[in-house]
């Protein structure tokens, strides 16, 4: 499972020799996330926010199960008493803007995770089922936060609800039904309302199953890193504790000071207004917008305004969740051996003036009016998007001549690694 | 798990009996395991279907009769908004001189009203782009450029027949079932006979 170099666990305290035997828990830590797992030397900045999206969904989870007990799931209150947080709870406030921020904050660590990914190649081998289960990961999350906002029944709630339950009508045939039964009536209400939050509370606890997936299988070829060079002998390594436990406290520090300024000083500046007026089922607010993080995809969504073979809105929904689950297919698009971005001069152009471009593009015209210029910026932004993944990265991996990459990271790091080759810890090749 | 082979049953073997008691009993117990856990299937997908307080309030009766030409009420139809609006001869007059052809979603006035009420136009108020409720059946709302309805959500422009003619949404405004009680007064939710 680690490299043949990696620290043994060896519990000294009677106590902790007893649980040893008994339930190994703390050696399962100490090989995870302690000094038992060695971790490249040379891990950079972007490697910090694995650990801090898993914090933001202990801090999700813990503040969710708090607001769960003053929260009522029901029509007719539910406005009501999130107002009774706000309010009358003591310290319901700070929880609940803890919690609303919270889910934005976890976007951000999420999206920053997924750019890693993107531009060193951490998705491919041996490293493929990380990512999958990354995205599977990365869907549970869309889905409980789309169904968190719609908890508080506010105007932009139920709108949210609606649109987003009316994308399954799209589908021919059996999407009507489909809604209905989503739903469990003819538009949103109590029953839709109930098991949105009846979802919304287990689905964070499937992800945390998930998580522990997507860590196991990491650990079984161990981290990636800025090289893309995999570990050749002890001296790439450095034990996670103390040195990444050390290195990510610091970044979680900076990231809590972040988070903080948002939930103190702007705790409104990610939501909507339209929000605080209770759910009416017979007047639409002037701009139905989704939270920032689905802007993106509520931008491909809209880029279809013309039936092509299939209705214009059908091809919008279809689009928008193959966005997604092209990244599935991510892996075997981009063929290249060469894992990290900066040793692939080509790769490196696309990603820098395509793909972030595009997806900047795609992100600004999802949170604006259906007008154009937006309509027609979003149209080039999504064929680009999926000209990125479908064309280019094929292309690129195979024409490409990628910049000679470093020995080892060792050498990377030091300039020179006279170890390597002779070291007596060399992983045996596979 | 796995199915003992020949060696409890070795005459059963040699004696080259096709089924043995044991396969078949195995074959049996499974089936009828996994037919039952489908089965419970049924009232764990069934339960989020409508419940009967729901559906109960499927039909809507409405008094039309207070209707001044020119003039559209909004009423609740399934918990959705929907739209009666008593048309002027001037706006029948603009919804038939509209070529049907030209249309996004070819329908006729008479196809979208009752014989007998061509005057009524009957039609959710729900936007088919993405279910935004338009304007136009209150006083003073904006009726778009075509007379009729018009969503602010993204900018689709219906007629006077409710009929899409701008904008993003792919069909007319939908035209639910219901059926004259009297010449006052309808049923929303119920065919005709």
């Amino acid at each position: 499972m680690s490299f043949p170099w990696a620290k043994h666990y060896e519990p000294k305290a009677p106590l902790m020799r007893y649980l040893d035997e008994k339930l190994p828990l703390p050696r399962l830590v100490y090989n995870a996330i302690g000094a038992g797992y060695p971790v490249p030397r040379n891990l950079n900045y972007f490697w910090n926010f694995g650990v801090l999206a898993g914090f933001m969904l202990v801090v999700q989870i813990v503040t969710g199960v708090i607001l769960a007990m003053h929260y009522a799931a029901n029509a007719g209150v539910a406005f009501s008493s999130v107002e009774h947080i706000m309010r009358d709870v003591n310290w319901g406030w700070a929880l609940r803007y803890a919690h609303a921020n919270g889910a934005s904050m976890f976007f951000v660590v999420i999206y920053l995770h997924i750019f890693r990914g993107f531009f060193y190649g951490s998705y491919k081998a041996p490293r493929e089922m990380v990512w999958l289960l990354g995205v599977v990961i990365f869907l549970l999350m869309m889905a409980t936060g789309f169904m968190g906002y719609v908890l508080p029944w506010g105007q932009m709630s139920f709108w949210g609800a609606k649109v987003i339950t009316g994308l399954f009508g799209a589908i021919p045939v059996v999407g009507e039904p489909i809604q209905i039964w989503l739903l469990g009536g003819f538009a949103p209400d109590n029953a839709a309302l109930n098991r949105f939050f009846s979802l919304h509370y287990l689905l964070p606890f499937v992800i945390v199953g998930v998580v522990i997936l997507h860590i196991w299988a990491l650990h079984l070829p161990g981290s990636s890193n800025p090289t893309g060079v995999e570990v050749k002998s002890e001296s790439d390594t450095v034990p996670f504790h103390p040195y990444f436990t050390a290195k990510d406290g610091f970044g979680l520090g900076v990231f809590l000071i972040l988070y903080c300024a948002l939930v103190f000083f702007g705790p409104n500046m990610l939501g909507h207004p339209d929000n605080y007026i209770p759910a009416n089922p017979m007047s639409t607010p002037a701009h139905i917008v989704p939270e920032w993080y689905f802007w993106p995809f509520y931008a491909i969504l809209r880029a279809f305004t013309a039936d092509f073979i299939l209705p214009a809105k059908l091809l919008g929904v279809l689009a928008m969740f193959s966005a997604i689950l092209v990244w599935f297919f991510l892996p075997w698009l981009d063929k290249s051996p060469v894992r990290s971005g900066h040793y692939r001069p080509l790769f490196r152009k696309f990603f820098w003036f395509g793909l972030i471009p595009a997806m900047l593009v795609l992100f600004y015209c999802g949170g604006a009016p259906a007008e154009e210029p937006y309509v027609m910026l979003s149209q080039i932004a999504t064929a680009y998007y999926f000209l990125h993944f479908l064309v280019v990265l094929p292309i690129v991996s195979m024409i490409e001549r990628p910049e000679p990459l470093p020995f080892s990271i060792t050498e990377a790091v030091l300039g020179d690694d006279n170890k390597a080759v002779l070291g007596e810890n060399t992983t045996p090749a596979t | 798990m796995a199915i003992t082979t020949g060696t409890a049953e070795p005459e059963a073997l040699a004696a080259g009996e096709g089924v043995r008691r044991r396969d078949f009993i195995n074959i049996a117990a499974v089936t009828a395991a996994g037919v039952g856990g489908v089965a419970t299937l049924v009232p764990l997908i069934s339960q989020m279907a409508p419940s009967k307080d729901v559906l109960a309030e499927s039909t809507t009766e409405l008094d039309i009769s207070a209707i001044e030409p020119g003039q559209a009420i909004k009423a609740v139809f399934r918990k959705q908004p929907v739209f009666v609006r008593n048309l002027t001869p001037q706006e029948i007059q603009a919804a038939d001189a509209v070529p049907v052809d030209s249309l996004r979603d070819p329908q006729t006035l008479a196809e979208r009203t009752k014989e007998g009420h061509g005057n009524i136009l009957i039609t959710m108020g729900v936007c088919t782009h993405l279910g935004c409720v338009p304007l136009g059946a209150g006083e003073g709302e904006n009726r778009g450029p075509f007379g009729g309805y018009f969503c602010p959500c993204h900018g689709s422009a219906y007629d006077t027949a409710g009929r899409i003619r701008k904008g993003p949404a792919p069909k007319n405004l939908e035209v639910p079932d219901y059926t004259f009680v009297s010449d006052a007064k309808i049923v929303i939710g119920q065919e005709s006979a």
